[in-house]
């Protein structure tokens, strides 16, 4: 019974928060769209790429995918950490 | 696995790879990048290393080639973005573009065919992050499959 509440009541907050950010937000006509403008107009001259999402992505915000290869560096790292080869006589600590 | 399935995993594993290394190479003409396209390959390791056992594929396919494959890819990448220092400019500077040397044919504003030719250093940043993410996510299956192997046995 209290389950039952629970799930209604959040259900209905969450189709209300939806609801209101649908009949509120207007898709399609963004407010600024300066750097939108620059990256179509000039994207593919400064960079000389024809597909503007890998422009923005390795040329105008190289930094960003920098960190991403990082993360995925360090994501590889941690599961080689956890799958290591044990030691002769070495043991989990928790089993 | 069953030899049929290792049979379609010969099959499959070159046109998964020329796939993956089209989308890498194509990266800055069509939808897709060095990410897509690693990823795509890893799913081709993942194949080869499902449909034949553990023990079979590490005989052949030692996880320190992987790594040290993903390690050239993402210490490529920032040298590649440092090399712009050479050329007087500053970090991530696209300095090969338009450049009339490799990767540097100008490209016009508008809709056009696409040239292969193109691009400056983003093909290069392509190609490094792409060999990273194919060393990284097969990796990541070789390990987790040995660690099943460790705890069955």
């Amino acid at each position: 019974m209290k389950k039952t509440v629970v799930l209604i009541g959040s259900l209905l907050i969450l189709s209300a928060f939806l609801g209101v950010m649908a009949l509120t937000l207007t898709f399609g006509a963004p407010k600024m769209t300066d750097m939108d403008d620059y990256f179509l107009r000039f994207g593919q001259e400064q960079t000389g790429t024809n597909n503007q999402c890998t422009s923005v992505t390795f040329d105008f915000r190289g930094f960003d995918t920098l960190g991403e290869s990082t993360v995925l560096f360090c994501a590889v790292i941690g599961v080689s950490l956890i799958f290591r080869k044990m030691q002769a006589g070495e043991e989990y600590e928790n089993e | 696995m069953s030899r049929i399935v290792r049979t379609g995993a010969d099959f499959l594993y070159p046109a998964i790879l020329i796939f993956g290394l089209y989308i890498v190479a194509h990266g800055h003409l069509t939808p897709g990048g060095g990410f897509q396209g690693g990823a795509v390959i890893a799913t081709g390791g993942a194949l080869v290393i499902v449909a034949y056992s553990y023990t079979e594929v590490s005989e052949w396919l030692s996880g320190k080639v992987l790594m040290g494959q993903e390690v050239i890819g993402l210490v490529g990448f920032i040298g590649v973005a440092l090399l712009a220092f050479a050329f007087g400019q500053v970090f991530f500077f696209n300095y090969l573009n338009a450049s009339g040397s490799l990767f540097g044919i100008p490209v016009p504003y508008g809709i056009n065919a696409g040239e292969l030719n193109t691009g400056g250093f983003v093909p290069l940043m392509n190609f490094s992050v792409g060999c990273e993410v194919w060393g990284g996510l097969t990796l990541v299956i070789l390990y987790m499959l040995s660690g099943i192997r460790r705890e069955e046995s």
